[in-house]
């Protein structure tokens, strides 16, 4: 480990100016915050925090259409834990809960199911939320649910995929990256080989990392030597569970029950192809057709910097509400409410209240 | 008693409560305070300080691996008493039961009772016993309230804290959250590990007895180990940090963590406790703790410092260092 | 969207498997990895294996795990 943080030193110095390199994934956030890592790096390293929480930049809208759900007689609503408190425009899941309605904690998709086949008198939903890790368990649930023909099974489909976001990120002005930290086990699905259009078109180095912190640190390292070389590649850092394929079962499993379409990222706007939506073939699972139910685009409050803050354009600290009106406990953008989201680090780790 | 269920006639007043006291709560606690079954007992008190604590149990399920809801009800609240330096002498016990419980169920859960209490040496004094509709509360909850002599020589108060201290936890954190989480709906994991619940009286007396001073005591229950140096450090406005490396955190609880998303920091003990003494006498406090079954884990954590006022801080183990921050409400299992 | 964490498969029915992390064990399903084996070591993310480690994979994570403390090397 030390000559891995030399190393990093060594190669800062190489580089000459400040290099800022990307990370996309909220474990990865959370990895850095809670080790400390960044203090071992040197000043003109900066590690900035993407749109990496699948949480975070799901529409406010998704949540308001959550909560018409479970407010609907005998349907249960069953998500994971990280949505339970984000904040809808007016609610959340966690208060509609304490206000009588049917709102359940699952581990797994598979646990959704089971509820289902459990109470057949009640309409289950699942909130299918995250990345290109989660999609292809979603997508199997969906699945089963057809192969059994359960009738009272559906999922309200919100997952969203990495690469068009990565490249929207890159086409923005205002954002500087000089290379990417890539998603561990999103790359364990899809394959290392998807970030090579970003080194070819763009030419930003990639490495994908895995989440200890020696594997980020490691990851830094390899990145600064790619930009001391001149290089732009992909290359595996967590080479023990991620390979250029990736897992073609979870992806064909994936693009039997999903299709891409376009989806609304929370702060950076609707990138196309980003999005997973349910086939026609499998309309009877989907949530959104099943309830007709309409995502709308909905307000945010302009002082709100989460958007900002998600494209890696400034820090919770610039933002006026962190700290103040925007606290773990009282959340206004989901940057706060999720564990994962940039501001929760911030002000978990780094409490610097003004 | 020829019933199976609780009826709403057994919170009535009348034969049926009779009944319910006579045949199952009176032949469990009976002592000399609780005999004339008057509104209130009688109990002699001496000149000096007592500590007045209460509690209120509401955990579901009721049986959980290492115990249940009446264990939980007698050991969580003797352990309070015990914090402040306080013998726990008398317990009253307050229990709202919901029509159609099983009197089985019941009748588990108050031979638990006693039997902690025996353990521990508290006499169930005085007690109520309400039934409500079914639906109206889950099952059952319990009250409880706690009444003990001081005994320590000098005053054991959250903000007593002082910089140079050194925080001693008593052993393996994360315990009786992860086994109660094993046994929610929704979650289903599967695990070995079981309930710390325990009375801390014993071995909070075999340190007390060693007139050694002692600034503070607390035991980690909701909220975890971080709640409570959280608290401390505010009240008494001192900055404490923790080393990671020292924290003592089992293999199974680690795994259970690491699947869920928990950060064990903030997972409830109902059977460790957190002690705050001068850094010179520390070394002797945990070869007392050691000493007994309670305290075999005993180590020094970390210390109290004069800053950062009021936060508390974590050395994590790459020797980085984080803010640790109060929990902000339910472990929640993540996948994120 | 990264939570997931390596696991033994103690046990094995069909797509079903029972691992054990660190003694904790739970039923995942294993459909999306080739051929899961009793003793593999999978990647366990939502109750679903998304990949299988070999041996050499194992004693890579386990290496690292137990070489985190930069403190003690930095001194």
């Amino acid at each position: 480990m030390k000559t891995l943080v030399q190393s990093i030193r060594r190669l800062s110095e190489r580089v000459g100016h400040e290099v800022r390199f990307m990370e996309v994934c909220g474990t990865h956030t959370m990895v850095a915050f809670r080790t400390g890592l960044r203090q071992l790096l040197p000043p003109d390293v900066r590690l900035i925090s993407g749109p990496g929480c699948p949480v975070c930049v799901t529409d406010t809208g998704y949540i308001d259409a959550a909560i018409g759900l479970c407010r609907q007689p005998a349907v249960t609503v069953a998500t994971f834990g990280d949505l339970l408190r984000v904040p809808g425009s007016e609610s959340s899941l966690e208060r509609e809960r304490a206000a009588g309605a049917n709102v359940r904690i699952v581990y797994s998709p598979s646990d959704a199911l089971v509820l289902a086949r459990e109470c057949p008198t009640q309409r289950v939903v699942f909130l299918g939320v995250g990345f290109e890790t989660t999609a292809p368990t979603v997508a199997w649930a969906i699945f089963r649910a057809a192969r059994d023909g359960l009738k009272n099974f559906s999922v309200l489909c919100a997952h969203k995929t990495m690469p068009h976001a990565m490249e929207a990120l890159l086409k923005d002005q205002e954002v500087r990256i000089d290379g990417f930290i890539c998603p561990g086990h999103v790359s364990v699905v899809t394959g290392a080989g998807m970030y090579r259009f970003i080194c070819e078109r763009y030419r930003i180095p990639c490495v994908v990392s895995g989440f200890e912190a020696w594997d980020m640190l490691k990851s830094i390292s390899m990145l600064l030597a790619q930009v001391v070389e001149g290089r732009a590649e992909v290359e595996i850092e967590y080479s023990r569970s991620v390979t250029e394929m990736g897992n073609v079962a979870a992806r064909k499993l994936m693009a039997e029950v999903f299709e891409e379409c376009g989806a609304n990222w929370r702060g950076i706007g609707t990138i196309h192809g980003s999005g997973l939506e349910i086939r026609q073939k499998y309309a009877v699972y989907d949530a959104a057709r099943v309830y007709g139910v309409h995502v709308a685009e909905a307000h945010v409050n302009p002082a709100c910097r989460c958007g900002d803050v998600l494209r890696g354009t400034v820090t919770p600290l610039e933002c006026k509400l962190f700290g103040r009106t925007c606290t773990p406990i009282q959340p206004f953008g989901p940057c706060m409410v999720s564990s994962e989201g940039t501001c929760a680090a911030y002000y978990k780790y780094e409490k610097r209240a003004a | 008693m020829k019933r199976d269920r609780i009826l709403l006639a057994h919170g009535g007043g009348g034969s049926l409560t009779r009944e319910l006291i006579t045949e199952i709560l009176e032949p469990e606690f009976e002592n000399p305070a609780l005999k004339p079954l008057d509104d209130s007992a009688i109990l002699a008190l001496h000149d000096g300080e007592f500590a007045f604590t209460t509690d209120s149990y509401v955990v579901k399920p009721f049986f959980f691996p290492g115990g249940d809801i009446g264990k939980l009800a007698v050991c969580g609240t003797v352990n309070d008493l015990a914090m402040q330096g306080a013998e726990p002498q008398w317990l009253s016990l307050g229990l709202i039961l919901e029509e159609g419980l099983a009197i089985s169920d019941l009748r588990k859960i108050v031979r638990s009772i006693h039997a902690a209490a025996e353990e521990v040496g508290v006499q169930i004094a005085t007690g109520d016993t309400k039934v409500v509709e079914r639906g109206k509360c889950e099952g059952l909850y319990i009250n409880t309230a706690g009444l003990g002599r001081v005994v320590a020589k000098n005053r054991l108060a959250s903000a007593n804290v002082k910089p140079g201290d050194a925080v001693i936890l008593s052993g393996y954190i994360g315990d009786h959250g992860v086994a109660v989480m094993s046994q929610r709906e929704g979650i289903s994991f599967a695990t070995s590990v079981v309930s710390d619940c325990a009375a801390l009286w014993p071995m909070v007396k075999t340190i007390l007895e060693t007139g050694m001073e002692i600034h503070a005591m607390r035991d980690p229950t909701r909220g975890g180990l971080a709640a409570a140096v959280c608290d401390i450090a505010a009240a008494s406005a001192v900055g404490i940090k923790l080393d990671e490396k020292a924290l003592p955190i089992s293999r199974e609880v680690r795994g259970a963590c690491d699947l869920l998303g928990l950060d064990p920091l903030t997972i409830a003990n109902e059977g460790k406790v957190l002690v705050f003494c001068p850094g010179e006498v520390a070394e002797r406090v945990v070869s007392v703790m050691s000493r007994h079954p309670l305290g075999q884990h005993a180590r020094i954590i970390g210390g109290a410092s004069a800053g950062p006022k009021g936060m508390a801080l974590l050395r994590t183990t790459i020797g980085g260092e984080r803010i640790i921050d109060m929990p902000t409400g339910e472990d929640l299992p993540r996948i994120c | 969207m990264c939570l997931a964490v390596p696991a033994l498969i103690v046990g094995l029915n069909g797509t079903t498997a029972t691992i054990s992390v660190d003694g904790v064990m739970r039923e995942v399903d294993v459909s999306l990895v080739d051929e899961a084996r009793l003793g593999d070591y999978v990647l366990v993310h939502a109750g679903f294996a998304i990949h299988k480690w070999d041996k050499s994979e194992v004693e890579q994570w386990e290496a690292i795990r137990a070489n985190t403390d930069l403190r003690e090397a930095l001194a």
